[in-house]
């Protein structure tokens, strides 16, 4: 199954190109924890901070005509998959310019331009989606990837496990990713689940799985380049868990009263960011001018996606009822 | 297409033979488009409409699908939105409930979250209505309940060339459309023209002329509607019989010019009678056409009850003509 393209690259370009995304994401989504407060961004706004290594280590693999299905937890996975920032902010502030025209916000960013299938707000309900997209892939003879990404809240659901086994029963081309984060909302993984290893559920419906440490980005990108490698050979779904943690609260309403403060200060030593940095420290490979520069460089991007957000226009009120159906080419 | 001239050479066929050959048409005509659903190949479909398809078309486009309606009927949003055309049958509507999310949270709404990027062309078709005796759980009428969402079609072929019609009119929507296939029509025959094609989806259709009374029905009580204006004929009773074919969006226009002139209207629907589509129907006239009328809009609906398994009793919850002639003539004043 190794082959020569699943082995870990570790140049000195390409993992602080890692460090660099997964920080993009941590940055961007910092300011929209500010904005929301500044009541700039409203409804709910789940972050990812922690997560990171996920989406960066598996949408930066994909090629571009590849799909990708996501939650309402994907502002990271519309940045990775190139979804131009300013035009993700603007979303979150629900201006016309937002990247799907402002209606609808943080949970539901698309962008056709990139493949990006949303941004769905069901839990478990991206995954049949995924399995359709495949599908028509499948029927039109073409060798596409849909990458579909889910929390482990979502294996509890009927459709994760409906479409797990229509993916398996029919052979689709379906990257499964679970973002394993202990907690669905606040009811940890033990007292939902009474197999809570996650990745074994996969082979039930003779999927090809692993479980990978996510908050290691070059294990999860390795593990994410075995995946697509064997997706692409066989056609086969494969089912990836990314155990991982959100160091934030489930959304800005949550007090967490389900976790102890300790048990999150311990996984943030174990962060993504954290962790991929003192390495490249440890071994030389980044200077900390360096970082300065990818900082004030996102700093810059952020600042111009703000700025742009903050002069974006409000749709007119006269607009409402449009994009229930399509319209009439005129 | 739809103006198509319409050939001499009119052949009886029954309405599940005319949503089979619409369903062949269809796969004929478009490589995009494939079946997907319960038992839809190797048994024929539960209504026997999809028999013989498998042999024709093959197991990739008329697909067998595990017991997983939400899970299928989400690969037919996904698939629809991959560039395929797929009409998924759900075997009844009362299985459709374990399809809702997906067809209210993801198909009606993906067009516009996503600011117009995505559409999703799906067909789903389904089996609704009671009659055969199977009980409070496989008899619902629940298409008035999908006419509420904004963001789908609904269609109610109530007649053979409408099951034969429909099918690819709704295929080339870029929108998704869900058609309520009623169980008692599948035996029911009628005439089709040798090159009966597409139809019309948007307006309603006036089955019976009438000066009277507007009798405002769709789907499997149409038949029922159309005995019931019978019998009030011999009673020198001339009502309007309306087909409303589209169920979402509504053709406000034929109703109102209907109830326009007969300065009266009774509703037919098989549904639940609180908040259904008849109490839809109803208050439409009242904001349109409230000064016209000459007497108060009445209904006939289902019972509020699940539908009981003895005849009598089933046969007691839906409409039938008697309660349709009792009702046109309360609204007549004529006890």
């Amino acid at each position: 199954m190794s082959g020569t393209t699943d082995k870990p690259r570790l140049s000195r370009v390409h993992m602080l190109d890692l460090l660099r995304q997964m920080i993009r994401i941590r940055l961007f989504e910092d300011k929209c924890a500010e904005l929301y407060t500044q009541e700039k961004i409203r409804g709910f706004l789940h972050l990812y901070d922690g997560e990171e290594a996920v989406a960066a280590g598996v949408i930066s693999l994909l090629e571009k005509q590849d799909r990708v299905v996501a939650t309402y937890r994907e502002h990271g996975h519309a940045l990775v998959r190139g979804v131009v920032m300013k035009s993700v902010m603007a979303e979150m502030y629900g201006k016309r310019e937002g990247c799907s025209g402002g209606r609808g916000g943080s949970m539901h960013l698309f962008d056709n331009t990139t493949n990006f299938y949303g941004g769905n707000a069901i839990v478990g309900g991206g995954l049949p989606m995924a399995v359709g997209l495949a599908l028509a892939d499948r029927m039109r003879g073409e060798k596409h990837v849909t990458a579909c990404f889910f929390g482990e809240g979502a294996v509890a659901e009927g459709e994760f496990h409906e479409s797990l086994n229509l993916a398996a029963l029919w052979g689709l081309p379906v990257l499964f990713v679970c973002e394993n984060n202990l907690y669905a909302m606040g009811t940890a993984l033990a007292i939902s689940q009474s197999e809570t290893d996650i990745h074994a559920k996969a082979a039930c419906y003779k999927i090809t799985s692993e479980a990978v440490d996510g908050m290691d980005i070059v294990a999860v990108e390795g593990a994410a380049r075995r995946a697509l490698h064997a997706i692409r050979e066989t056609g086969k779904p494969y089912f990836l868990e990314c155990r991982t943690y959100r160091f934030r609260a489930h959304s800005m309403f949550d007090a967490q009263l389900y976790r102890d403060k300790t048990e999150v200060e311990v996984w943030r030593k174990k962060g993504p960011i954290e962790r991929l940095r003192t390495w490249l420290e440890a071994n030389h490979m980044i200077h900390p001018e360096e970082l300065e520069r990818i900082n004030a460089e996102i700093a810059a991007e952020i600042a111009e996606a703000v700025a742009f957000a903050e002069a974006g226009s409000w749709e007119p009120v006269e607009d409402l009822t449009r994009f229930v159906y399509a319209e009439a080419a005129s | 297409m739809l103006q198509a001239t319409r050939q001499s050479g009119i052949t009886e066929t029954t309405y599940r033979e005319a949503v089979r050959e619409a369903i062949r048409d269809a796969l004929k005509r478009d490589d995009r488009v494939f079946l997907m659903g319960e038992d839809v190949g190797r048994y024929g479909g539960c209504y026997a409409v999809s028999k013989g398809l498998l042999a024709e078309f093959g197991s990739e486009r008329i697909r067998d699908t595990p017991l997983s309606e939400s899970g299928f009927t989400g690969a037919g949003i996904g698939a629809a939105m991959g560039g395929m055309r797929p009409i998924v049958e759900v075997m009844t509507v009362n299985f459709s409930l374990l399809a809702l999310d997906q067809i209210l949270n993801s198909a009606a709404t993906i067009r516009h979250m996503s600011g117009n990027q995505f559409g999703v062309p799906l067909v789903i078709r389904m089996a609704t209505g009671a009659g055969r005796q199977l009980a409070a759980q496989h008899s619902h009428s629940l298409e008035g309940w999908y006419a509420h969402i904004p963001g789908i079609r609904v269609l109610a072929p109530a007649t053979v060339e409408d099951a034969r019609g429909m099918l690819w009119t709704a295929l080339q929507d870029p929108d998704p459309v869900l058609i309520f296939e009623n169980v008692m029509l599948y035996n029911m025959t009628g005439t089709l023209v040798a090159d009966a094609g597409p139809v019309d989806i948007a307006k309603a259709a006036v089955r019976r002329t009438g000066s009277d009374i507007s009798l405002i029905t769709y789907g499997g009580s149409l038949w029922k509607t159309l005995e019931a204006a019978t019998q009030l004929a011999a009673e020198n009773i001339n009502a309007e019989v309306i087909d409303l074919r589209s169920l979402r969006p509504l053709d406000d226009a034929t109703i109102m010019a209907s109830v326009n002139k007969t300065r009266r209207a009774v509703i037919v629907d098989e549904g639940w009678r609180s908040g259904s589509l008849a109490a839809e129907i109803g208050m439409r006239i009242v904001e349109q056409a409230f000064w016209e009328m000459d007497a108060p809009v009445g209904r006939v609906c289902g019972e509020e009850v699940p539908i009981p398994y003895p005849s009598h009793l089933e046969r007691a919850a839906i409409p039938n003509a008697a309660k349709i002639v009792a009702a046109a003539k309360a609204a007549l004043g004529r006890d």
